[in-house]
């Protein structure tokens, strides 16, 4: 009999564009399959390796993230339905992630605007990433209850560092995959898969973060993410797991607001 | 350089007194708690003086809110808080308009009590505060009728009671950017004013009754940070905007941590104002000195970083110094006054402990030879040069007219320096290149970036910080956000 032995995957973390196994060794072991259990300095890579992507990132124009985050959209749509997510599950993240892809440049027009200053000035707001968000994704739906986090955060123009579902991390990382055959530059999206609590708290605490995001539905983690952020006066943003379409962008706005700074800027007309 | 000679040299011009008359004021002598409606003596607070920071005189008696007082004034105010949620938003409107007016009909009075209580000067709070605390009003009192065009057609409800608090600096003016967004909403406010600061706030109150606005819709409870510590810590309270000093921000921030109660913070700064070779050098000066001697550099947005090219630092520094030392400072009361009292004998010190550490870390004092009057909390303009990124008059906001000179070759180096700071809250830019001064400007890390100019405000447009210097914007439709509820 001719059986054939499935090529099986070494699930990795995605940190600064390279697939890699946590510095510390350390795994779990989720559907049959091994991934790594992230590690704080982990967390500090990840971090760091965001720090440098912003930059760029933010630079681009917001028609370019546009198209990346469609890519990315197109390169979720076209794979397989991956362990542990449902073929519904995996089309609403894509639709999301679509919408999100068309946020790009109706951002500054949404929230920001010319302000008819009572003076002789041109005065305009406009809104601006607020850096790197760090992302606490949910347990459950951990794909869709990713991207719901991932898309706003991204199409704001800012760089993200996520920890995954804890107890079903692999469509996060296989969501590296797809992101990594897509455009979107090394650095912009790191995910890590581990225990939540070390991790956000790692996460939460970093002084290099200017936002986080926080999906996972664990009070007590809520108040201590509320806690680290005060240290530096992060900017946090609590939500319920997304489990639909709806429930990712009916609150776009918010979602774009938490992540985002306005930044008002006067010029003098005629002085 | 200027020779050491020079630099203490004091010009004393020959203008004639015109201090304005405090006649048509009328303080009470004792000011009580302003809950539901009336002034009403505290039940656990006491009275405390507020004094002129100009003369040290007495001024007033003001309550102080105990606890027992915090939690009397949130059930007054949580008792008011559905009718006015329901009240027709142009019925709301036009309460808001009416306040806008008053406040335009005793602007005198309230400029002089101003000046009084903080010592700001009179041409200030005259020209400034009070006008921008009327427009504030009168530009949220139109928007109680039109939320939903604020916030991109969702449908949305108040958050409920809100407590603010609000700094010394500008009292009224922060307490109109606090009031009106959160009443044009359909919220009810307590406020709580600042412990040096509180009487602007009770004649605005004075002004509420005027207006007949419901009782309970606006309570204010004067207090110390025990007041403020308490009311943000409370039952009841469905939202907390903070105006004041990033540590108290932070314990406010951590103070909430997992009740899930909406916060914003608009906090501390170490704003740069950079001057780059090819501005108009005069005009910069001018905005120089607007932007740091303003208000004694009590001003949260105060360029206290100057910025220069190397190839016009000597130049720069030059000319600010002579414009400095042509800078009047005394009796904030005067029309001609330039630079008044500092706020208080606390933040006095606080300045004095900073200028010293800057002398011993090596930089290079300059201060105008002006004479402090005898009587008060005076401190005259001072200048640092030789400064290193790394000194603490550097990093640390002082808060009072204390400039302190960096300079850079690039424009890279400069926005490196700009953004090199935990604070994020503004930035002046000062070149006649305009593709440079939008380049730069999108380049800083902060909320508000002034180019070719310096401390302008507006009702419509936003303000707030970047990083450490807190989150939420005041003023325009962003102002609306803090205080809404998106319901769909």
């Amino acid at each position: 009999m001719n059986t054939r032995l499935q090529v099986r995957k070494t699930y990795k973390l995605w940190i600064g564009g390279a697939f890699v196994r946590s510095e510390s060794g350390r795994y779990d072991e989720a559907h049959g399959f091994n991934f790594p259990r992230a590690s704080r300095k982990d967390v500090r890579d990840a971090v760091q390796a965001a720090r440098k992507a912003a930059g760029p990132w933010a630079a681009r124009t917001a028609y370019n993230r546009g198209q990346i985050l469609y890519r990315a959209a197109e390169a979720l749509e076209s794979r397989g339905d991956g362990i542990g997510v449902t073929r519904e599950e995996r089309e609403a993240a894509v639709d999301v992630l679509l919408h999100y892809a068309g946020w790009t440049d109706k951002i500054a027009p949404v929230l920001g605007g010319v302000n008819p200053v009572a003076a002789p000035f041109l005065s305009f707001s406009v809104p601006e990433p607020t850096g790197v968000v760090g992302i606490v994704a949910p347990d459950e739906p951990a794909l869709l209850g990713l991207i719901a986090e991932l898309g706003p955060a991204l199409a704001g123009g800012n760089v993200c560092v996520s920890v995954l579902s804890e107890n079903n991390p692999l469509p996060g990382l296989d969501l590296a995959e797809a992101l990594g055959v897509s455009d979107v530059p090394a650095g912009v999206v790191n995910l890590l898969s581990g225990r939540r609590r070390e991790l956000a708290g790692a996460l939460g605490a970093h002084r290099d973060l200017g936002a986080i995001v926080d999906a996972a539905g664990d009070r007590e983690l809520s108040a201590e993410l509320d806690r680290l952020a005060a240290e530096t006066i992060k900017r946090v943003r609590h939500g319920d797991p997304a489990t639909s379409y709806e429930d990712a962008t009916t609150d776009a706005l918010e979602r774009l607001n938490a992540v985002t700074e306005l930044k008002t800027a006067w010029h003098p007309v005629g002085a | 350089m200027s020779s050491s000679v020079e630099t203490r040299t004091s010009i004393v011009w020959d203008y004639a007194p015109a201090p304005e008359s405090v006649d048509h004021v009328r303080l009470e002598d004792r000011y009580g708690l302003f809950v539901d409606g009336e002034f009403r003596d505290p039940s656990d607070g006491g009275y405390v003086s507020t004094i002129n920071p100009a003369t040290e005189d007495r001024l007033a008696d003001v309550a102080y809110g105990g606890p027992e007082d915090v939690i009397a004034a949130i059930q007054s105010a949580r008792a008011a808080a559905p009718k006015w949620a329901a009240l027709r938003p142009l019925e709301r409107a036009k309460y808001l308009f009416r306040v806008a007016r008053l406040i335009q009909e005793r602007s005198r009075e309230l400029a002089v009590v101003e000046t009084m209580d903080g010592g700001k000067p009179l041409r200030e709070s005259r020209d400034v505060d009070v006008p921008l605390a009327a427009a504030h009003f009168f530009h949220y009192a139109g928007w109680a009728d039109k939320l939903r065009y604020g916030v991109n057609a969702r449908e949305v409800e108040p958050l409920g009671v809100v407590g603010q608090i609000v700094p010394w600096n500008f009292p009224l003016l922060m307490a109109a950017w606090k009031l009106a967004p959160a009443l044009a909403c359909g919220n009810v406010a307590v406020l709580k004013p600042a412990e040096t600061t509180p009487l602007t706030a009770l004649l605005l109150a004075e002004i509420c009754q005027e207006a007949e606005l419901p009782p309970g819709v606006v309570t204010i409870l004067p207090g110390d940070g025990a007041t403020g510590a308490a009311l943000v810590r409370a039952d009841g309270i469905d939202k907390v905007a903070f105006t004041g000093s990033t540590a108290v921000g932070r314990d406010i921030q951590a103070a909430l941590a997992g009740t899930g109660t909406p916060l914003t913070l608009e906090l501390g700064g170490k704003s740069a104002n950079i001057v780059f070779e090819d501005a108009a050098l005069d005009q910069a000066v001018e905005g120089i000195v607007n932007g740091i001697f303003f208000n004694q550099g009590h001003v949260c947005c105060a360029g206290s970083r100057l910025l220069i090219q190397e190839s016009v630092r000597d130049e720069v520094v030059a000319k600010l110094w002579q414009r400095m030392r042509r800078l009047r400072l005394g009796d904030p009361l005067d029309k001609n006054t330039d630079v008044g009292a500092i706020n208080s004998a606390e933040q006095l010190e606080r300045i004095e402990v900073l200028v010293a550490a800057g002398e011993q870390e090596g930089a290079s004092r300059r201060t105008v030879a002006c004479e402090l009057p005898e009587r008060g909390y005076w401190f005259a303009p001072t200048l640092f040069t030789d400064v290193s990124p790394a000194h603490r008059i550097a990093v640390e906001e002082i808060f009072g007219p204390v400039v302190s000179v960096l300079t850079f070759r690039t424009q890279a180096e400069a926005i490196e320096k700009a953004n090199n700071s935990r604070y994020g809250l503004a930035a002046g830019i000062w070149t006649d290149k305009g593709s440079k001064a939008f380049e730069v400007a999108s380049a800083l890390k902060a909320g508000v970036i002034w180019q070719n100019t310096y401390n302008h405000f507006d009702p419509t447009a936003a303000f707030g910080g970047y990083k450490e210097s807190g989150f939420g914007r005041e003023g325009g439709p962003a102002g609306l956000r803090p205080y809404l509820r998106v319901v769909r």
